[in-house]
């Protein structure tokens, strides 16, 4: 066998297409490009939506308007156009199913060239899936089981219509519309996404796991996800993505709020792997992602992310620490390869006293890849011994890719201990040279140092996930993890 | 109302009256004024100022051109020099030379004036090739380029090592409401050559100072260049220091910032590497109370293979005063083997201090070292508690841990009078008696 050396290796990241790159052809209704209040107004009629829900979207949606595009972050794209873009798309036979074999054959077979066949993991996995195709759920499993223990797990659009009461509590109460750009367009536009409840003392007992894909060229997709924990819950919820390939850019502008009530606990992870674009970086999806957190006292939020897709990542789960004793955990792997851009990270504000936050980075570049860690540690001057720990380690391959680090950190407290560190580093040849000494294969051997520098991050996924995240961490650096 | 901007766009034509203007070096200010129009003063909405406001500033009517106060009796300021050894001295009041309290030499190397640089035909060449050459051309630097027309002038020939260390100092007495300068000093060291350096900006007036100074540094092959800034002026002073520094292959440059004093200091440092195994050291300790405010802005841009870096920053918060770190280090991809280390350490006092940091890493380049590092906390309990235990007061037992952490930067001071100086000042600031003469 010839050797197989680091500059094959780069060879073979230059020409590896997006593995999973396929277009299902599923009829898709969907509306005219462009937005105004009108569209606004069509998509929440469509979705049989109440009045408030309607004033609320058309206020995002004024305040929207006025607001410009951010350019602080670390990457280059061109600009989305608003107006050609069709922000309401569904798959036309929305299936009303209880069982999988009434789902629409094609759909099941594209997951399972996903390999996440809904049998499967309903027998195996017990996880309960409710799946989203182009912004509409098409199936939910489990239901009835998460029913009893009196755990709320719907489409949002469905929570709107069944527990109003709850949504209009919570929507917007930690992402207001006015938060940012995205936001605000979010909480104008958006489609579906997940709606989830955990009532008073109850632990979830399963792993709880939406899917989401863009299926339609030329469709924004605008998910909206709300968790919430009431006192003393714990609920672990999973979110994965991949995206069939698309020569467009294909934008994503999500919404993720998490509530966490005294003494809750949420676990959000998610593995997002969409279309990066391809080896001369054309296409792939733009992922403007807002993500947030409230813990109130004695509450925790752990986020964990494995971002290996999108041709640009915009996204910084945050925590807000507002009660005594609540922690923030962000675990986080991004990967970049070919022309991607990512610029990722997490804002702690403590507010709270004796709150206490963990940042744990791995950024991973390779190609010519643009990968920034962008984070916020802010301690008021009320949370008194708040403790802040913060590790951002780059790897680097080749040097064609950049790595860079913004951390912002700002204490108003002398009781305050916060701690930040930062590593740069290669694949060491010598480290290299060690394995192969050993008998262990250039290939081997890289993934064996790229896991080990992911392990800290990929250990707090859950277990169903763990091996998914492996998997993509596979596609990403394909020919380096074995 | 007539906004300093304006004021100072429109003293602009007084300025030329007393300048050659049919000079390249004019061509430059013209430039610069322009530029300064179109960028204003900074603003918190830029993200290099994002933490440094300076509108509590800018409303005062600054006096632009001031005219010599009183004169001043050595006997006076001669605290403010490092006096116990023999140095040239360079020294300005109000913006302007006095030969009374300086010592220049052009002995084999120049350590003069800036005007006489920018006039003298002997002093053409090196104009031509360094002045404002290193200046990056943002709001503040173009101001001062604007306006520049005195500072120090120093320029090291080839493979001379100077022997006694070189003091700047700018007084400021101005009797007017409020003055401000714009010192603009150019050094530059040849080849082998070895120079150390000690500036310092002091106000001996009660009324309210800006100082907005820029210093180019130009530190030839194999030249090493030690640099003290010592800040511990009044608190009607404000200082904005620029310097750029552009270092050729294996050259060594160390700068330490010692801020103690004044109200608004903001250092913009900023290391060019142009060569390879260059090192540049940069080091600082700062303490401050009240409502003092001190802003590091630190850049050091690794452009070629082989070359270290090296940042230590201390920085003491106590009362209500704000301190801010900004570093940044930028590795080119070129600049493979690069070594670069940054350390920041904060520790409030106050729990109506603040502090802002901003440790950044921008990386190009795959076969790097990098490694920044930042905290924020408090004395070490235990060690207190070890202390009292042993007799010593709580008080005095705090101010030795205090010393202790800042104490760290000054292990690499090389002029042993900055070093017993510093000393003292920080003994000084922090009340603590260190139990030894230094």
């Amino acid at each position: 066998m010839s050797k197989y050396t680091e500059d094959d290796l780069k060879e073979e990241l230059k020409t590896k297409e997006y593995e999973y790159g396929f277009y299902t052809a599923i009829e898709s209704e969907k509306f005219a490009k462009g937005l105004n209040e009108d569209v606004v107004r069509a998509i929440s009629k469509k979705k049989n939506e109440p009045e408030w829900m309607t004033e609320w979207r058309l206020e995002a949606f004024k305040i929207w308007s006025k607001m410009e595009e951010p350019e602080w972050a670390n990457v280059k794209y061109p600009k989305p156009n608003f107006q050609d873009i069709a922000y309401y798309s569904a798959p036309k036979k929305k299936p009303k199913l209880n069982s999988l074999d009434e789902v629409d054959p094609e759909l099941l077979a594209t997951f399972e060239r996903l390999g996440i066949s809904l049998e499967e993991q309903k027998k195996l996995a017990n996880v309960a899936v409710d799946v989203v195709m182009d912004s509409v759920s098409v199936a939910t499993t489990f239901k009835e089981t998460l029913a009893e223990k009196g755990i709320i797990f719907m489409p949002i659009s469905e929570a709107i219509e069944k527990h109003p009461d709850l949504v209009k509590k919570y929507i917007g109460s930690v992402v207001p519309p006015s938060d940012n750009f995205y936001a605000a367009l979010n909480s104008a536009v958006f489609s579906d996404g997940s709606f989830c409840y955990i009532p008073k003392g109850v632990k979830c007992p399963m792993e709880l796991s939406t899917y989401f894909r863009i299926n339609e060229g030329g469709t924004g997709q605008f998910e909206r996800t709300l968790v919430v924990a009431d006192e003393s819950s714990y609920v672990s919820y999973l979110e994965g993505c991949t995206a069939p390939q698309r020569d467009e850019n294909q934008l994503h502008a999500a919404v993720v709020e998490l509530i966490a009530l005294d003494d809750a606990e949420i676990k959000y992870s998610t593995v997002q792997n969409w279309f990066p674009g391809n080896a001369e970086g054309k296409g792939g999806v733009f992922n403007f992602v807002t993500k947030r957190g409230l813990c109130e006292t004695n509450a925790k939020i752990s986020w964990t992310q494995v971002e290996t897709g999108s041709a640009v990542t915009w996204k910084y789960p945050s925590c807000i620490l507002k009660g005594n004793y609540s922690v923030g955990e962000f675990y986080s792997i991004a990967v970049t390869n070919n022309f991607q851009q990512a610029d990722t990270g997490t804002k702690m504000i403590h507010l709270g006293k004796n709150t206490k936050s963990t940042i744990i980075s791995k950024g991973i570049s390779a190609g010519q890849s643009q990968n920034s860690y962008r984070g916020l540690v802010q301690v008021n001057s009320r949370a008194e011994n708040s403790r802040n720990f913060s590790q951002c380690d780059s790897l680097l391959m080749g040097n064609a890719c950049g790595a860079h680090t913004f951390p912002y950190i700002e204490s108003k407290n002398k009781s305050a201990q916060i701690e930040h560190e930062a590593t740069t580093s290669k694949i060491g040849e010598d480290q290299l040279f060690y394995c192969n000494q050993r008998g262990i294969d250039t290939e081997k051997a890289i993934a064996l140092i790229v896991n080990g520098f992911s392990k800290e991050v990929l250990n707090k996924l859950p277990m169903e996930f763990a091996v998914e995240a492996q998997k993509l961490l596979e596609i990403s650096l394909e020919g380096s993890v074995g | 109302m007539e906004t300093l901007k304006d004021k100072i766009l429109s003293s602009y034509v007084a300025f030329e009256n007393n300048m050659n203007i049919n000079s390249a070096v004019h061509d430059i200010r013209s430039k610069a004024l322009e530029n300064f129009e179109k960028l204003g003063f900074p603003t918190k909405k830029l993200e290099a100022w994002k933490y440094t406001s300076l509108n509590s500033l800018l409303k005062n009517d600054y006096s632009l051109f001031p005219d010599r106060g009183r004169s001043i009796e050595l006997a006076d300021v001669k605290k403010y020099f490092i006096h116990d050894i023999d140095t040239y001295k360079v020294v300005f009041i109000d913006g302007k030379y006095s030969s009374f309290l300086s010592e220049t030499t052009h002995d084999n190397f120049d350590v003069c004036l800036m005007s006489s640089a920018l006039t003298k035909p002997k002093y053409k060449a090196i104009i031509e090739n360094y002045f404002n050459k290193a200046a990056k051309q943002d709001n503040l630097t173009s101001l001062n380029t604007a306006f520049a027309s005195e500072g120090a002038y120093i320029y090291i020939p080839k493979n001379i090592e100077v022997q006694k260390p070189i003091q700047i100092i700018n007084f400021t007495t101005g009797s007017e409401a409020a003055t401000m300068i714009q010192p603009r000093n150019l050094i530059v060291v040849e080849d082998n050559a070895h120079v150390q350096i000690i500036e310092r900006h002091q106000s001996l007036t009660t009324n309210e100072v800006l100082s907005n100074v820029v210093t180019e540094v130009f530190a030839a092959r194999n030249a090493t260049i030690d640099y003290y800034k010592i800040q511990n002026d009044e608190l009607n002073a404000s200082l904005v220091d620029n310097t750029y520094i552009k270092q050729e292959t294996n050259s060594e440059v160390a700068v330490h910032t010692f801020s103690f004093g004044g109200n608004i200091t903001r250092n913009n440092l900023n290391f060019f590497q142009n060569g390879e195994h260059i090192n540049s050291i940069l080091k600082g300790i700062t303490i401050i109370e009240g409502k003092q405010h001190v802003d590091h802005h630190t850049l050091v841009h690794h452009i070629e293979p082989n070359c270290e870096s090296h940042q230590d920053y201390k920085g003491i918060f106590n009362e209500r005063s704000t301190g801010v770190f900004n570093g940044k280090v930028v590795v080119e991809k070129e600049a493979q083997k690069t070594n670069a280390y940054q350390q920041n350490n904060n520790v409030l006092i106050s729990d109506k201090a603040t502090i802002n940091a901003k440790p950044q890493l921008e990386i190009f380049a795959d076969d790097v070292r990098c490694s920044h590092g930042c905290t924020i906390g408090q004395l070490d309990d235990d060690a207190l508690f070890y202390m009292q235990q042993r007799g010593i007061s709580e008080k005095q037992g705090r101010g030795l841990l205090m010393f202790a952490f800042a104490n760290t930067v000054l292990e690499s001071v090389r002029i042993p009078e900055v070093k017993s100086r510093i000393t003292k000042l920080i003994a000084n600031k922090l009340n603590v008696n260190i139990g030894f003469e230094v």
